[in-house]
């Protein structure tokens, strides 16, 4: 984890926490830190403190303990629109009383920016997000797409240093979604600016960022890269909260290196790779992707360890087969396989022995 | 003559209706009032006594009298009307008199003779100042002033209204000219039975007005009769008009620093109308009514509870005292000999002509 | 276009346009009927009564009502010359009054007319008392000489038949006599004029059957057991002057053909001695003054601009239109006054209702809900005591002068002039109307997402300048609303004025008010009300032209 200390920070929150009530903590001994040019997600369920962590950076809540830092200034006490920090909302805020390209004078406006300069800057930043021929619009003849876009420039147009969005495409449709999830990164990227960017859709934040930190509870549960964040939950909840998981519980047996054995509730016997089981005896959640399950006894190292399972369902998706078991009791085990020329097609009711590799079953916190 | 034959005989249906069992008379009564303590006066001294004496007969008030001209005609355009006995002041009853919204009476047919066997209509004398009208009390406009303001020499004259100098600060005076402008033309040197010949005229008009110009920044002008009490127990105004009942109970009942200005008090006329239309069983009820309430007892009862005088002559020696003070009313009759040495008449039929017009004038006066 | 020649068809052949013109029609028809009782109440309760008072204040019927024979006499006579009309036009106006003062009309035309020249209330109502007496000299003689007019029989049996053969036609005596009473009369059953007695004394019976009608309709009586009026006798005295009345009287054979013979040779000589115009003069000689008949002449139309012409401080005189007296001049000076001050009102509340809202708008619902009741309040609270308990707060022995004497603010002796004054007026109303003001502008800043504003503060603005360049503008519906609301509510208001408002702080509604319960002048009420509607529907118009009604919210 980015501590203040790292020379190279240009948002930093060291130790920073907030409560509305006094009594509870809503962010509790937050500690960030990201670097000049990076797109950082915040995810998390709602009520995790990922909004409220945008808002204490945009200005709009204080801290009630700790320093937030931008590019070295403790910013605590700068009110919102000196901090020159761009920012897009989940539902636009674009202004209704005003046309597009008012909207976009907005920013220069008051920072008392000549006419020309203006309207050299609110063409570009139009066309930017190839919305060129609608300065005369009002927002609401605008599409929902299109009104994002606007909001997008008006939030780039005064050329700010760093851009928060606060659930940009969260009232779009799946398709437009995609695209404008692309174009965000894409501009992001040409422009070189830091994006702090909150959702609570795992697929945005895998997709988008550099890096991703997952908030649970007012903490950040991992903070990585999201390859490393799907591959390499650090704990039982991150494993939950990005992808499809498949959950096992049991108490570890022993530990050897890299590898330990975890007697299931069952009574079975699995290897598992220890994450954050440190002792013999623990109690832990086992979580296997279900990618990573393996039927096929061939393929499996000999000395693996393998559980019996029933096939209670499959289901034919296409590109993968989603295949139920019931495995040591759980009936929501899920194995996904790739639909290819010699895949076997499981039958439910048929009786099957599952392994993995001991490396891709993680033991984590119960 | 004729005239008096057409009205003799619709007299005698009307006595034919009183003589007639109580089964055609209308049994239910809305009788319209001020409410307040008058109302209450009313309900005390003949309206309860009445249904007493009459089983099955049931009566509602509806306190309307102060719109009673609009509302009746409002009624006998729609065709309508749910009022049996109206209470009005006298220029009201004119008015509905005029316009043929209300019942010409028939006083020494219709009402009760004094018990000495004086007719109605003399003992009544000269307050009939309408065919349609059945008078019950003598009220008066008077003034009203504040002991403790006043310094050690009280007012005894109207015209210390006009006096700033000797009583400075601010006076009330009803915002419309009828009284006004008489005591204006008096306190300007007219004769008292001059006033209505001098504001006849443009010049006396303007008299009138110029006299009032002398304390036009120094009247409060009210349009409520309660608005006056207030504003002496407040002590808002050092003295003010109004209704010399409202002033009794100010004085005597709420026992305020406040005292009577008898002098050059305005006798106005309150009583009964019966609304024209009524179907005969309602007119039967109604006149049967009227003619138990306006008898010479009923009249001189009601003076219990209200220093208001009846309008009755044979009333005044039955008038006794106040039903819970205890104290003689015949001295807070504005009646009294003692209160009555300067009174003035109101000339209904002179207002009736120019009321409109010096209205106009009036409004377009305070709005200067 | 499937088919270039001819309109497409439906599926049973008929043209495509019908068909979907009968589906839309029934659907129609059907929110017609839900939406039935509502528009049925509103064009009852509103639009009828809305109607009737803009009627009113042109209607003016009543004179060319009440004196019909007397408006058309009159037609000939000119007000410029100054001198009284001629006989023709007393002789008319006896007959008319007479009936009028029978059927109790002349006393409430008196009253109308009372409006426009002073003393016509009174002159009416003496006149009309005053009838009977004239021409007694000639009934006198009548009674004196004929006996058989003292039977009331006779005269029924000389005007009346029930023999169709002798049936006349007493279509204009009928309509004259519904004129005058102001209600439909007819004779009874059976009953017709009688031409024999008609031809003899034409003018007798016209009276005679207008009588006849009155009693039979009016005063539910028998005409053959009352005696006819006076006016009944002196018109047939009058018709023994004609030229051929002796010879008619000589052909007539119809009952009481004997009895009647002496009758022109008994009145000759009184009837000589009458003169209409005497006799009226005798009564009131006002009744010379050309001011009268140029009144009844100027209102003899039964639709006036006068009330109109009031209502904007001018007069309907006989001469014409003209302003009326400085002495007078009140109804613009009102207008202009329940204007400015409803905008007084109006601004006022904005002023001190837009942070109330706007506090209402952003404070945790339940603070705002204790506002808001607050902000209610009043109108749980009777208009009457409301404003009542400003006189008790304002006055100058009231509580705000007490304090700010206190305080040594104000000398004791230089106590502020708080109320029955415009400043009282404008203080209680604002009071009063504050909600309306609030409850827009607070649903529509309800409406305003809290991120405008932060919006507008990433972007670089102000506190002030993210108020007033985005959320003022966005709150602009509300205010509009608002305004709207109150200043319509404002010029309507009276009780309040009425209360608080003394002298210098009454609306124009407070004459109205006094004309509607007063003074009895509706006509002149409704012209002030139509005119006030009027400026109101510009105003309206004025304010959807320049701020547009779209931009009017009573919700977000």
């Amino acid at each position: 984890m980015a501590t203040s200390a790292d020379a190279a920070a240009f948002v930093e929150f060291e130790r920073v926490q907030k409560s509305y009530d006094g009594e509870t903590l809503v962010v509790k001994d937050l500690n960030l830190s990201m670097p000049k040019g990076e797109f950082l997600t915040m995810l998390g369920p709602s009520g995790s403190g990922k909004t409220t962590c945008l808002m204490m950076l945009a200005g709009f809540e204080t801290a009630t303990h700790g320093d937030i830092r931008l590019d070295g200034q403790p910013i605590n006490n700068i009110p919102p629109h000196k901090r020159g920090i761009g920012m897009v909302f989940q539902n636009y805020a674009l202004f209704p009383h005003m046309t597009v390209a008012e909207n976009l004078s907005f920013p220069l406006e008051v920072r008392k920016m000549g006419k020309s300069e203006r309207e050299e800057k609110i063409t570009r930043a139009l066309d930017m997000v190839q919305m060129g021929a609608f300065g005369g619009r009002r927002p609401s003849q605008l599409s929902g797409g299109q009104q994002q876009r606007i909001a997008l420039a008006r939030a780039l147009v005064f050329e700010p240093e760093l851009v928060l969005m606060d659930e940009p495409l969260g009232a779009l449709d799946k398709q437009l979604r995609e695209t404008l999830q692309f174009e965000i990164t894409r501009l992001a990227h040409d422009l070189g600016i830091t994006v702090v960017y909150v959702t609570h859709d795992q697929t945005e934040a895998l997709t988008m960022s550099d890096r991703v930190a997952v908030f649970e509870a007012g903490r950040i549960q991992q903070l990585a890269p999201p390859d490393e964040l799907y591959e390499k939950p650090e704990n039982s909840f991150v494993a939950q909260f990005i992808g499809e998981n498949n959950t096992l519980e049991g108490v570890v047996q022993d530990i050897r290196g890299d590898v330990c054995t975890v007697k299931l509730d069952s009574g079975d016997i699995i290897d598992a790779k220890p994450v954050n089981v440190h002792t013999v005896g623990e109690r832990t959640k086992v979580s296997i992707r279900p990618e990573r399950v393996e039927y096929n006894r061939e393929r499996l190292s000999a000395d693996a360890h393998t559980l019996k399972a029933e096939v209670l369902e499959f289901i034919y998706m296409g590109d993968i087969f989603r295949t139920r078991l019931r495995v040591a009791g759980n009936d929501d085990f899920v194995v996904k396989t790739r639909n290819a020329p010699d895949q076997r097609r499981l039958q439910p009711g048929e009786q099957i022995e599952i392994g993995w590799l001991a490396e891709d079953c993680r033991a984590l916190d119960a | 003559m004729r005239k008096s034959l057409v009205m003799g005989t619709s007299a005698l249906v009307a006595v034919a209706g009183m003589a007639a069992a109580d089964g055609h008379m209308a049994s239910d009564m809305t009788l319209v009032s001020w409410g307040g303590a008058y109302q209450a006066s009313q309900q005390n001294a003949y309206v309860a006594p009445y249904l007493e004496m009459n089983d099955g007969v049931s009566a509602v008030w509806d306190e309307s009298s102060a719109e009673a001209v609009a509302k009746l005609r409002a009624m006998a355009e729609a065709g309508n009307v749910t009022w049996d006995v109206v209470d009005v002041v006298a220029a009201d009853a004119i008015r509905l008199c005029d316009e043929g919204l209300a019942l010409e009476i028939d006083h020494d047919e219709m009402l009760a003779a004094a018990p000495d066997g004086t007719s109605a209509s003399d003992d009544f004398g000269d307050l009939i100042v309408s065919d349609c009208f059945i008078p019950q009390i003598v009220y008066s406009t008077t003034f009203g002033y504040r002991t403790d303001l006043v310094g050690d020499t009280p007012p005894t004259d109207v015209c210390a209204v006009f006096d700033l100098e000797t009583y400075p600060g601010m006076r009330s005076l009803e915002r419309r000219p009828i009284n006004n402008m008489e005591w204006a033309l008096m306190c300007d040197g007219v004769a008292a039975d001059d006033v209505y010949d001098v504001l006849e005229t443009e010049e006396g008009q303007a008299q009138a007005f110029a006299k009032l110009d002398t304390i036009r920044d120094n009247v409060i002008w009210w349009s409520a009769g309660a608005d006056t009490p207030q504003l002496l127990a407040d002590g808002e105004v050092v003295m003010g008009s109004t209704y010399n009942g409202r002033l009794f109970s100010l004085i005597e009942e709420q026992d305020q620093p406040v005292a009577m200005l008898w002098d050059a008090q305005v006798f106005d006329l309150d009583g009964w109308i019966i609304p024209a239309g009524l179907s005969p069983e309602r007119e039967a009820r109604a006149l049967d009514f009227v003619r138990f309430a306006t008898d010479t007892q009923r009249l001189a009862d009601q003076a219990k509870y209200i220093s208001y005088g009846p309008a009755r002559m044979s009333s005044a020696p039955l008038v006794g005292q106040h039903e819970t003070l205890g104290i003689d009313m015949a001295q807070h009759m504005p009646t009294d000999p003692n209160n009555a040495q300067n009174t003035f008449l109101y000339n209904y039929e002179w207002w009736a002509d120019y009321r409109d017009d010096l209205d106009a004038k009036f409004q377009a006066w305070l709005a200067q | 276009m499937t088919d270039a020649t001819g309109p497409i068809k439906a599926a049973d052949g008929r043209p495509l346009k019908a068909s979907l013109n009968r589906a839309l029609r029934r659907e129609k028809m059907r929110a017609l009927m839900l939406i039935a009782p509502l528009l049925i109440f509103v064009l009852v309760t509103f639009i009828a009564p809305i109607g009737d008072m803009l009627f009113r204040s042109v209607q003016d019927d009543i004179t060319s009502r009440t004196l019909p024979q007397t408006v058309v006499a009159l037609d000939g006579w000119d007000y410029d010359s100054g001198s009284p009309p001629d006989e023709a036009v007393y002789e008319a106006l006896y007959y008319d009054m007479f009936f009028a003062a029978e059927a109790k009309k002349h006393t409430a035309l008196g009253s109308r007319l009372n409006y426009e020249t002073t003393g016509i209330s009174s002159l009416f109502r003496q006149t009309g008392r005053a009838l009977d007496d004239m021409g007694e000299d000639v009934i006198e003689a009548m009674e004196d000489n004929v006996e058989a007019l003292d039977d009331s029989a006779f005269w029924a049996a000389l005007f009346l038949t029930e023999d169709p053969v002798d049936a006349g036609n007493a279509n204009a005596a009928l309509s004259w006599a519904t004129s005058v009473a102001d209600e439909p009369v007819r004779l009874p059953e059976g009953l017709q004029m009688s031409v024999a007695g008609a031809t003899v004394f034409p003018k007798a019976a016209a009276q005679y059957v207008a009588f006849a009608a009155f009693t039979h309709t009016v005063d539910e009586d028998v005409p053959a057991e009352e005696d006819p009026w006076e006016s009944v006798w002196i018109a047939m005295a009058q018709d023994t002057s004609d030229a051929g009345f002796a010879d008619r009287l000589a052909n007539y054979t119809g009952p009481g053909a004997a009895e009647l013979a002496p009758l022109q040779e008994a009145v000759a000589a009184p009837l000589a001695e009458l003169s209409f115009q005497a006799a009226f003069l005798d009564q009131d000689e006002d009744w010379a003054d050309a001011e009268i008949w140029g009144t009844i002449q100027a209102f003899s139309s039964p639709y006036t601009a006068g009330y109109f012409l009031t209502a904007v401080d001018r007069e309907l005189t006989p001469a014409g239109a003209q302003v009326v007296e400085d002495d007078v001049k009140i109804y613009l000076k009102l207008f202009w006054r329940t204007l400015w001050m409803s905008l007084a009102i109006t601004f006022s509340c904005i002023l001190l209702g837009y942070p109330v809202a706007w506090l209402m708008a952003n404070l945790p619902d339940r603070s705002a809900n204790l506002i808001m009741i607050l902000v209610l309040l009043p109108f749980w609270t009777s208009l009457l005591v409301r404003t009542s308990a400003w006189k008790v707060l304002l006055q100058q022995q009231g509580v705000i002068n007490d304090l700010l004497v206190w305080i040594g603010l104000v000398a004791d002796d230089g106590r502020l002039a708080l109320i029955n004054n415009a400043t009282g007026t404008v203080i209680a109303m604002t009071h009063i109307l504050l909600p309306f003001m609030i409850l827009p502008l607070y649903s529509v800043m309800k409406g305003i997402p809290p991120s405008y504003l932060r919006a507008a503060k990433s972007l670089g603005a102000t506190n002030w300048t993210a108020f007033w360049r985005v959320y003022f503008p966005q709150s602009v519906p509300g205010i509009g609303a608002g305004s709207i609301l109150v200043f319509i509510l404002s010029i309507g208001y009276y009780i309040t004025p009425e209360i608080v408002g003394g002298t210098k702080g009454v609306f124009i509604s407070n004459r109205i008010a006094y004309h509607i319960s007063s003074s009895l002048n509706w006509g002149l009420a409704a012209a002030l009300g139509t005119i006030l509607l009027v400026v109101v529907l510009a105003l309206y118009w004025a304010y959807d032209r320049i701020v547009g009604i779209d931009n009017v919210k009573l919700g977000g």
